[in-house]
C-alpha cells in the first residue's frame, strides 16, 4: 500500500476528527426529525381541520417547502435573517430551524394522508362495539396508523440524513469540511487524499443511510395490506 | 430595495438560468436513459446483472448528491480520470437520477398484471411488440406521475451545483451578496428564478399525469 495514500485514513487522529464532523451533522440530523415528528403529528391534526382557511394555509407552507429547494430556503434563512431578526444566525441553528419547517410539512402530509386512508368503517365498526372515542383512537386508529405511516416516514428520516449535508453551504464544520481540512493539511505528504477522504465520505453516508432504508423496506413488505 | 441592482442582476441571473437548465435537462435525459435499462433489468429478472443494477441503485439512493460530486470532482482525478465541472455535474444528476426512474419505472412495470403479458403472448405477439404495445403504455400510466416527480427532484437537487465550481443560481447569489452586499434584492431574484424553472415545470407535469390517467381508465 506504499504511495497509494490510503494511510491517510488510518491516522487516528484523521478519523476522531471526520467522526466529529459527522457527530455534527447527525446531531443537526436527530434534533431535526425528533422536532419535526412532534410537530408534523400535530401539524398533520390541524390540517386534517374541516376549516377551509387552516387547510390552505398549511398546502400554502406544505408546497412552498416541496417547490423550493432546501438549499434555497438555508439561503434565505441564512442570509435573511440580519434584514428581518438585525443578526445573524449561526449556521447550526439555520440548518436545525430549516430541516424541523421541512420535516414538519412533509411529516404532516404523511400523518394526515394516513389517517384518511384508514377506512370509515374502522371507525364506525368500532363505535358500534361500544368502544369510547378514547378506546376507538388509542386500540384500533392509532395501530393502523402507526403501521402504514412507519415506512413513508422512515423513508423520511432517510432523505433528512441526506439533506443534511448542504449544511456545509451554511458555514457548519461537518464531515466534509474537515475531510477538506484534512486534505489541505496533507497536500504535499499526501497527494491522493482527497480520493480515499472523499470515497470515506461518501461510504459513511451509505453505511448511515442504507441500513435505514433497508428496514423501511422491511416494513414495508411485512405490514403491507 | 434596490430596483436598478435588480435591474443590473437580472442579465446575470439569466446566464445561471440557462446553466442549471442545460444541466437539469441533460441530467434527467441521461437518468431516464440509465433509468430504462436499470428498470428493465429489474423488470425481466435478468439474474448476472440484476445484483449489479441493485447495487448501483442502492448505493445511488443511499448518498447525497454533494457528496457523489465532491467525489467525482476532487477525488477521481487522483486516478487520472479528469472532468470538467459541468460533465461532473452532469454526471453526478445522471448517477442520482437514474436509481430515482429505475425505481420509478419498475413500479410502473410490476403493476401490469401477468394476464395481459399472457394474454398478448397468445396472440402471437413477439417480445419487442409485447414490450412496444401492451406492457410499455400501461406501465407509463402509472410510472409518468412518479417519473415527474423525479424531474422537479432532479432540478431542485442542481441547486447544490455551486460546489464545485459551477456559475449556477446558487454561487451567482452568493456573489453578489458577498460584493454589493445587497441581499434582498439577490435572494428575491434566487427565488423568482427557481419558481420560474419549478412552477411552470410542475403545472405541466399535473397536465401531463392528468392526460395519462384517462388514457389509463380507457383501457
Amino acid at each position: 500500500m506504499r504511495n497509494s495514500g490510503f494511510d491517510v485514513l488510518l491516522s487516528l487522529n484523521n478519523l476522531r476528527r471526520l467522526m466529529l464532523g459527522l457527530g455534527g451533522t447527525l446531531e443537526i440530523a436527530a434534533v431535526s426529525v425528533a422536532v419535526s415528528v412532534i410537530l408534523g403529528v400535530l401539524c398533520g391534526f390541524a390540517m386534517m381541520s374541516k376549516n377551509r382557511a387552516v387547510y390552505a394555509l398549511f398546502r400554502v407552507y406544505l408546497e412552498a417547502f416541496r417547490i423550493v429547494p432546501i438549499l434555497v430556503w438555508l439561503f434565505l434563512f441564512f442570509f435573511g435573517s440580519a434584514i428581518v431578526f438585525g443578526a445573524n444566525l449561526e449556521g447550526w441553528f439555520v440548518s436545525v430551524l430549516v430541516f424541523s419547517l421541512w420535516g414538519t410539512a412533509e411529516m404532516g402530509d404523511l400523518v394526515r394522508g394516513t389517517v384518511l386512508s384508514i377506512p370509515a368503517h374502522q371507525w364506525q365498526s368500532a363505535e358500534a362495539i361500544g368502544l369510547t372515542p378514547w378506546q376507538v383512537r388509542r386500540f384500533v386508529i392509532i395501530p393502523q396508523t402507526l403501521r402504514r405511516i412507519a415506512p413513508s416516514a422512515i423513508n423520511l428520516v432517510t432523505r433528512m440524513v441526506k439533506t443534511t449535508s448542504l449544511v456545509v453551504f451554511v458555514g457548519v464544520t461537518d464531515i466534509l469540511r474537515v475531510g477538506k481540512q484534512i486534505i489541505e493539511f496533507n497536500m504535499m505528504k499526501n497527494p491522493m487524499a482527497s480520493f480515499w477522504i472523499y470515497g470515506f465520505i461518501f461510504l459513511i453516508y451509505f453505511l448511515i443511510c442504507y441500513p435505514i432504508s433497508r428496514f423501511s423496506k422491511k416494513l414495508e413488505e411485512k405490514w403491507s395490506y | 430595495m434596490n430596483v436598478g441592482f435588480i435591474a443590473d442582476a437580472i442579465p446575470i441571473y439569466g446566464r445561471a438560468i440557462i446553466v442549471t437548465l442545460r444541466i437539469a435537462v441533460l441530467g434527467i435525459l441521461f437518468s431516464l436513459v440509465i433509468g430504462v435499462i436499470c428498470g428493465l433489468v429489474a423488470y425481466c429478472k435478468m439474474k448476472a446483472v440484476d445484483k449489479l443494477t441493485r447495487g448501483y441503485i442502492e448505493l445511488s439512493r443511499n448518498t447525497p448528491l454533494v457528496i457523489q460530486l465532491f467525489f467525482l470532482y476532487y477525488g477521481l482525478p487522483k486516478l487520472g480520470v479528469m472532468l470538467s465541472n459541468e460533465a461532473c455535474a452532469v454526471i453526478g444528476l445522471s448517477f442520482l437520477g437514474g436509481s430515482y426512474m429505475a425505481e420509478s419505472l419498475r413500479g410502473g412495470l410490476e403493476a401490469v398484471s401477468k394476464v395481459q403479458v399472457e394474454l398478448g403472448l397468445s396472440i402471437g405477439l413477439d417480445t419487442f411488440q409485447l414490450i412496444r404495445f401492451v406492457v410499455f403504455p400501461q406501465a407509463m400510466a402509472v410510472a409518468v406521475p412518479a417519473l415527474g416527480a423525479n424531474c422537479v427532484f432532479l432540478i431542485k437537487e442542481t441547486s447544490v451545483l455551486s460546489i464545485i465550481a459551477l456559475r449556477d443560481l446558487m454561487s451567482v447569489t452568493k456573489e453578489l451578496i458577498g460584493m454589493y452586499y445587497n441581499t434582498t434584492e439577490s435572494l428575491l431574484l434566487l427565488v423568482v428564478c427557481y419558481l420560474l424553472i419549478l412552477l411552470p415545470v410542475s403545472f405541466g407535469l399535473t397536465f401531463l399525469e392528468r392526460r395519462v390517467r384517462y388514457a389509463e381508465f380507457g383501457v
